[in-house]
């Protein structure tokens, strides 16, 4: 191409759009997988992946970087077509698969070095050096990948990720069993990256993880049932949450009426979910008078303190979840 | 609790496990049809179409004279099933080059004046050449000629039946005239060890990336299938190269196999052995869903290597459709070429068919491979 790439043509996105997706169906054997899903990342973004086990985010992610087909639906990702350049976007894109997909039987140097190479890196041994030196691994350059721990083979995943200087990563469940620490040490080195212009897509269980992130999607069912702002995510659910405490019993006392409680109250109208938080129960309902309603005779009881609270984000992609099922049934 | 509860606990947990393995069984079909074909192959071609004792061996027949003597020995030869004449040489040289290109096993030649020497008791001689490379294959036929030269003469009254043999059979073994195994052997040996080891090697290399997860990986860093196969193919060349000078080197110091032909030309011939078997592992590689059902794979191609290349008995001797599918595998082509090359000096005119064979082969396995390799994970 000699023309500049830069100037945006007529029907493809806009520069600072990253990913953009529309309609977008893939079945497996006659099951839908992702449904209908539309969305759109901008550059420098950082894009949280939500939805329980078996939703379709992985699949999701791998029509983004080309290792599946759409059924249907079109899409760009990085300006370029999801379906006829997936050979280009390959060249822009990390991948970080769910399961530790680096050669076992390799160094971690070599690792480095091969994904150099693949992507044509100028120097490969310089630049395995230089991602080294980044991911801490100094120390570690001839410890065969498979040896190392948990923690550092996600460490060492994301640094090949990083290795050829892509535009956009899209990480599906970085941080699978990894302890607290190195997720933290993680989510740091997201943000500095997406600081420098990186834009990243990552799937997560974690509500934690989720409010990380400057923009996220839920998707249950092959669906997309919310998108935006944790703030807005949460407000646009229309949940109405009252925490009720348990403050006049102590220890088993105290469980025991905790379960009890949590029984009678799901059993009731206006009540769609009680969670317990140790001696507290957090419940929630689409309609609040409903929900009020069904609290009521609870307040005169001494032994309760009942107030009014903030739905979590786990509330509400609860909530979702089990709308978007009585809607599927 | 009782020992009758205990032995019904038992039973009921291994009755799981049959049922649980039947399941697993029936849903990994490679390991099915490989636990049906191998014994079925075997009894099959071991029963059918190996024959140590070789049928209708083609021959062919250089004749000085036509006459009652010399069609009535062609007749009895014709009859014997042994033989099978299919070419009629026009000069000792052209039957020379048939049996150097491996067209004819025998050559049989009447010189002029056979039966007129017959008839006065001269004791004519009657020429037979065998291609001896192959030991088994030929010493049977040349046992039974003189009887069957013999009683054709009495029946046709030329000589009579109490005397002693009117004529002499001069026997010729060409290239291996000491009919020494390992000459024939050795060459089949390094084509039968390059079969397997390079089935093997290349016939796990996919199915261990996508068994390990990191084909997933691979597939999204921006590298094309081709590259991808020729990225595993290309070690193994050298692999093979090294094994087939390993071989050949030994074979030669301790067997004093001869290298009669261009040592050029047999670099070039194992070379594209080499690949033709790299292709086919590489196939079988996608094909299989796993490390396991890929060795299954390779084991299904190597018995009719062994079997129907010749390797191990005569091609000629083996019914036809046994043939042909001796003709599909690489190493019936190697095997006539290095022993060729090797034994009888042959050169590239002689053995042009078989080294076309071999390409064609190769460039099949190659095609079927690279469709096969799937980009995506659909």
């Amino acid at each position: 191409m000699t023309a500049a790439p830069e100037a945006p043509t007529p029907g493809r996105s806009a520069p600072e759009v990253a990913i953009e997706v529309e309609n977008l169906c893939k079945s497996f054997g006659g099951r839908r997988v992702v449904d209908n899903l539309s969305m759109r990342v901008m550059r420098g973004q950082i894009y949280g992946f939500l939805g329980p086990n078996g939703s379709g985010k992985t699949t999701t992610i791998r029509m983004l970087c080309g290792l599946l087909t759409p059924d249907s639906g079109r899409g760009t990702c990085l300006g370029m077509d999801i379906l006829t350049q997936a050979r280009r976007i390959r060249e822009h894109v990390g991948y970080m698969t769910q399961r530790f997909s680096l050669y076992q039987d390799l160094s971690v140097r070599e690792n480095l070095e091969f994904v150099a190479r693949v992507y044509g890196v100028p120097e490969p041994e310089k630049a395995a050096s230089t991602a080294l030196k980044r991911l801490g691994l100094e120390g570690r350059g001839k410890q065969l990948a498979g040896a190392l721990s948990g923690g550092w083979k996600q460490r060492l995943a994301l640094g090949a990720c990083i290795l050829p200087g892509p535009d956009l990563l899209l990480l599906d469940e970085p941080t699978a069993g990894v302890d607290p620490k190195a997720r933290r040490e993680f989510w740091a080195q997201i943000h500095d990256l997406a600081a420098e212009g990186l834009t990243v897509l990552v799937s997560t269980h974690y509500m934690d993880e989720a409010e990380r992130c400057h923009e996220i999607a839920y998707i249950a069912y092959g669906q997309l049932l919310a998108q935006g702002t944790v703030q807005s995510v949460i407000a646009a659910a229309g949940l109405a949450t009252v925490t009720v405490e348990i403050a006049g019993a102590v220890g088993h006392e105290a469980g025991l009426l905790v379960t009890r409680l949590a029984r009678e109250l799901s059993a009731l109208d206006g009540v769609e979910m009680v969670a317990p938080f140790g001696t507290a129960l957090h419940v929630s309902g689409r309609d609040p008078v409903a929900l009020e309603a069904a609290i009521a005779p609870y307040r005169g009881d001494a032994r309760l303190v009942i107030r009014a609270d903030a739905p979590t984000l786990e509330d509400v992609f609860i909530d979702l979840m089990s709308r978007s099922k009585d809607e599927l049934r | 609790m009782s020992a009758l509860t205990a032995t019904v606990g038992f039973l009921r947990r291994v009755g799981a496990m049959i049922v649980k393995e039947f399941i697993q069984l029936r849903r990994d079909r490679v390991t099915f049809a490989t636990m049906i074909m191998i014994p079925l192959l075997q009894l099959i071609l071991f029963g059918y179409a190996i024959n140590t004792t070789p049928r209708h061996l083609p021959t062919a027949v250089f004749a000085h004279e036509n006459t009652d003597a010399s069609r009535a020995i062609l007749a009895a030869l014709r009859n014997t099933a042994f033989f099978s004449f299919v070419k009629e040489a026009g000069s000792a040289e052209e039957a020379e080059h048939m049996i150097r290109a491996g067209e004819v096993l025998f050559f049989v030649e009447i010189p002029a004046g056979f039966e007129r020497a017959l008839r006065r008791g001269d004791q004519p001689q009657l020429l037979v050449a065998a291609d001896a490379t192959d030991p088994v294959g030929s010493a049977n036929a040349l046992a039974a000629l003189a009887g069957v030269v013999g009683s054709a003469l009495v029946r046709e009254r030329f000589v009579d039946a109490a005397g002693a043999m009117p004529f002499e059979i001069v026997q010729h073994r060409r290239y291996n005239p000491a009919g020494t195994s390992q000459l024939n052997i050795v060459p089949g040996l390094l084509g039968t060890i390059l079969t397997m080891t390079m089935l093997i090697y290349t016939a796990l290399s996919v199915t261990r990336e996508t068994e390990r997860g990191t084909m997933e990986s691979l597939l999204s860093m921006p590298i094309h299938p081709v590259e991808i196969m020729l990225g595993k193919i290309i070690p193994y060349v050298l692999v093979g190269i090294v094994q087939a000078i390993l071989i050949l080197g030994s074979g030669m110091i301790l067997f004093g196999v001869p290298l009669e032909g261009s040592a050029i030309f047999l670099a070039v011939a194992t070379l594209l052995f080499i690949t033709a078997n790299l292709s086919v592992g590489y196939t079988f590689s996608t094909l299989a869903q796993n490390q396991l059902q890929a060795v299954q794979m390779s084991f299904m191609f190597f018995l009719p290597s062994i079997l129907l290349s010749g390797f191990m008995f005569p091609f000629s001797g083996m019914p036809l459709w046994a043939q042909w599918i001796g003709e599909a595998l690489p190493l019936t082509h190697y095997l006539r070429m290095v022993r060729g090359i090797l034994l009888k000096g042959a050169g590239f005119a002689d053995l042009r068919v078989d080294a076309a064979a071999l390409v064609a082969l190769m460039l099949l396995a190659m095609g079927i491979a690279v469709a096969r390799f799937r980009q995506t994970l659909d």
